[in-house]
């Protein structure tokens, strides 16, 4: 199963090794990560995109990363209401006579042009990783020449669906 | 002149010091001094390590500053009689170590203490910092070697931070689940003049690592429910750990299975938990565990786990193992509890504090009558056995023999292999902190240079260690420490000629193809033991062995022993890797 894991670090050299070091020893395979500061000197955060077998394998990803002297918390936010984006650059082949055609198909997915040349142009998209496949996906006919992507971050909305004993008791 | 020439040793010396103290006054303190310094501060009485280029600084200061500082052969002999030194006082052991390969030297050792939980402070020396990266003279990456085996690790970038990463690396070494950890030191920052004034401000300063701090109470509801389920339990079972030794918590384990009337098994690195033969202790567990241990854990209902970490070694198929039983896992480290084996009642402490704990309920305990006498019983009928052979000498006698010499209180140390698991078997502890064994890691060369530092922390003791033929001569070169120091080590090579338990791996499971487990050709370990000005031994029949293990054991010297055993005696009971308890064969006699 996915799972979206935040960490809080200190920002000591060689923290990213330790914390990825030990995804690998312990045989977690990473799907993205993104590490940035925070609003606290000193203290950066990452945020993970793991694949996990079950509940035992994630409890143990969570126990050993806390475990780590430079981690200060380690959350998975997967359950919770989040806010999950990724930024893609997106360089496409775009002759002159192709050019408003595209630019309107694409618009819902409201791209910024952040780059033009004579025959290429370079998108940028922000939502969702899945909003950002299917970018891709409908502008691959026209030749992409290159594509990144920052991976995911990922931020807990402020107020969280109320929940009660009972409503848990349902799930 | 004459006055000149009549001064004494005692003048001389006085002299000398005077000197010194007036240079060391004069000259401000470097990196090193502070690093020296920072090792008084903790109390260090005594050093494993080896020189080197980029730790030139730190044997300067080493000399003005003294240390006790051991001088072993190999750095891998360093770090061993570090680790020995460590189990049998439980506190930190310390080691240094040139860049390089000095420090990669360590690697072995460092795995070691890591998965055996044992508390190291590890220095190696560095390169100086403008060279770090470009491949120097002597430059490893021991940062990046060590993240994955060290409980953490320290890259010394200012040489003002040097007092307070050392306090921090002794606390997180000696407190929560130990272990060890590394410090690299560049050589220049070695030689950077320190900021006195700094270190007054800092030397008060209280330790801040928010991200650690492990927690060493009891949750109460978790101890309610504990003393529900062991209230309630028909056939509980206490397995005892490192974690006990590890808390200091012997007695309070004793009190506990005595009040409720509670048996006990231990775990190989458990061993001296609980005296080895109390009436409670049904021994040890797992591959080559008792039979009436291994059964115990099949047939329980509750199996209290104190400090055990459900090793695969214990375990065998985890899927299979203790099939009828809650567990209640006491660990002070919460990322082994659910790890291995799905726990009911998860209980995050110190050992010693969760079994003061449970001690203060004064519950209505389990009535264990039934149990205790079906487990006697059992007990009896399946202990540790082997057929004397006519010819030769089985590897068991000799263990059983030194047992008895000693009367069991021998500070003990094993290599790894067959010879460590009849060490188990037959060398009943009385005590805690006697027994150094490389249990999760199983590092051959690990028990000789183990009894060195052993002895170093204990030297009213005796200290004994079984080696293998193979095993000796991995760290062999260490014999010369026990002349130097007149360290009355006793070394007991269990002869066989051979990798005991590779070879009965071979026979059992690979149709007897012997391939590389043969060591035809050795030493002549008497001749070699002179070699380095220690008395040998060698006992080639049975009726030599009492007399010349009597003489040996009870001298005032190191001495190594010789001890020709049987090739091909297999360790028994076994359970075969992967596979159940219950899968267990060899309980009984063939």
């Amino acid at each position: 199963m996915k799972r979206v894991i935040t960490v809080t670090v200190l920002n000591q050299s060689g923290v990213l090794n330790r914390v990825t070091g030990l995804l690998m020893k312990r045989q977690f395979n990473i799907e993205s990560i993104t590490v940035g500061h925070t609003e606290q000197a000193n203290v950066s955060k990452m945020t993970f995109v793991v694949h996990v077998a079950d509940e035992t394998k994630l409890e143990q990803l969570v126990k050993q990363l806390s475990k780590q002297i430079d981690v200060l918390k380690v959350n998975d936010i997967t359950e919770k209401s989040i806010v999950l984006r990724e930024l893609a650059l997106i360089k496409v082949v775009s002759p002159a006579n192709l050019r408003h055609e595209m630019n309107s198909i694409v618009e819902p997915f409201r791209p910024q042009i952040i780059d033009t040349s004579k025959n290429v142009v370079t998108y940028q998209v922000v939502g969702q990783p899945d909003k950002i496949d299917a970018f891709i996906e409908l502008i691959r006919p026209y030749g992409i020449k290159e594509l990144t992507r920052t991976g995911v971050t990922a931020s807990v909305r402020e107020s969280q669906p109320i929940e009660t004993p009972q409503l848990s008791i349902l799930k | 002149m004459a006055a000149n020439v009549s001064t004494t040793d005692e003048q001389k010396d006085a002299i000398a010091t005077t000197q010194l103290q007036t240079e060391v006054t004069n000259k401000p303190r470097n990196g090193a001094d502070v690093l020296i310094q920072a090792l008084h501060d903790q109390k260090v009485d005594i050093v494993f390590g080896y020189p080197g280029g980029a730790v030139l600084h730190v044997y300067d200061a080493l000399y003005r500053n003294p240390i006790r500082h051991i001088l072993t052969r190999h750095e891998q002999g360093a770090i061993h009689a570090a680790e020995g030194y460590a189990r049998v006082l439980n506190k930190p052991g310390v080691v240094i170590a040139t860049s390089g390969p000095g420090a990669t030297n360590l690697v072995t050792g460092i795995a070691d203490a890591m998965i055996d939980s044992i508390p190291l402070v590890v220095f190696t020396g560095q390169v100086a910092t403008n060279v770090i990266g470009s491949d120097a003279f002597q430059e490893a990456d021991i940062m990046g070697i060590t993240t994955p085996i060290t409980k953490h690790n320290y890259q010394v970038q200012d040489v003002n931070d040097i007092p307070r990463i050392v306090k921090e690396a002794f606390h997180i070494a000696n407190t929560g689940r130990k272990g060890p950890v590394l410090i690299d030191f560049p050589k220049n920052i070695s030689a950077s003049v320190f900021d006195e004034a700094l270190a007054e401000s800092s030397r008060e300063e209280e330790l801040y690592l928010p991200g650690y701090q492990p927690n060493t109470k009891p949750n109460f509801l978790q101890i309610q429910k504990a003393i529900q389920a062991i209230g309630e339990a028909k056939q509980p079972l206490i397995l005892a750990d490192a974690g006990v030794l590890f808390a200091d918590a012997r007695q309070e384990l004793s009190e506990f299975a005595e009040k409720y009337k509670l048996p006990v098994i231990n775990t190989l690195l458990g061993l001296g938990s609980i005296h080895g033969q109390h009436e409670l202790n049904f021994g040890m567990a797992g591959m080559h565990g008792a039979g009436v241990a291994n059964d115990a854990i099949q047939k329980a209902d509750l199996l209290i786990n104190i400090g055990a970490r459900f090793d695969d070694r214990l375990t065998g198929d985890t899927k299979l193992f203790a099939p009828n039983a809650t567990i209640i896992h006491i660990d002070i480290d919460p990322a082994e509890i659910g790890k291995n084996i799905p726990t009911a009642i998860p209980i995050v402490a110190d050992a010693k504090e969760a079994l003061t704990a449970l001690l203060k309920k004064d519950f209505e305990g389990p009535d264990t009558t039934d149990w205790l006498a079906y487990l006697y019983e059992k007990q009896h009928d399946t202990p540790y056995w082997y057929v004397e052979d006519e010819k030769e000498i089985l590897p068991q006698q000799i263990i059983e023999m030194v047992h008895t010499i000693t009367n069991g209180d021998a500070v003990v140390t094993t290599d790894v292999g067959q010879h460590q698991m009849w060490a188990a078997q037959y060398y009943k502890l009385n005590h805690d902190h006697q027994w150094v064994t490389s249990g999760g890691l199983g590092t051959m060369g690990f028990g000789f240079p183990a009894a060195i530092g052993a002895q170093f922390a204990k030297p009213d003791k005796k200290v004994i260690t079984f080696c293998g033929d193979a095993g000796f001569q991995m760290t062999l070169q260490e014999l010369a420490l026990l002349n130097e120091f007149n360290l009355p080590v006793k070394v007991v090579i269990v002869n066989n000629g051979a990798l005991g338990m590779v070879r009965q791996w071979q026979e059992l499971f690979y149709d007897g193809r012997y391939s590389q487990s043969l060591m035809p050709v050795q030493p002549d370990f008497v001749k070699l033991a002179e070699a380095y000005g220690v008395k040998g031994y060698r006992i080639n029949t049975l009726d030599e062995a009492h007399t010349i293990l009597e003489e040996a054991l009870n001298s005032d010297e190191p001495v190594v022993i010789d001890a020709r055993v049987k090739q091909l005696e297999n360790v028994y009971p076994m359970v075969p890797a992967g596979k159940s308890l219950d899968d267990i064969v060899g309980v009984k006699k063939f």
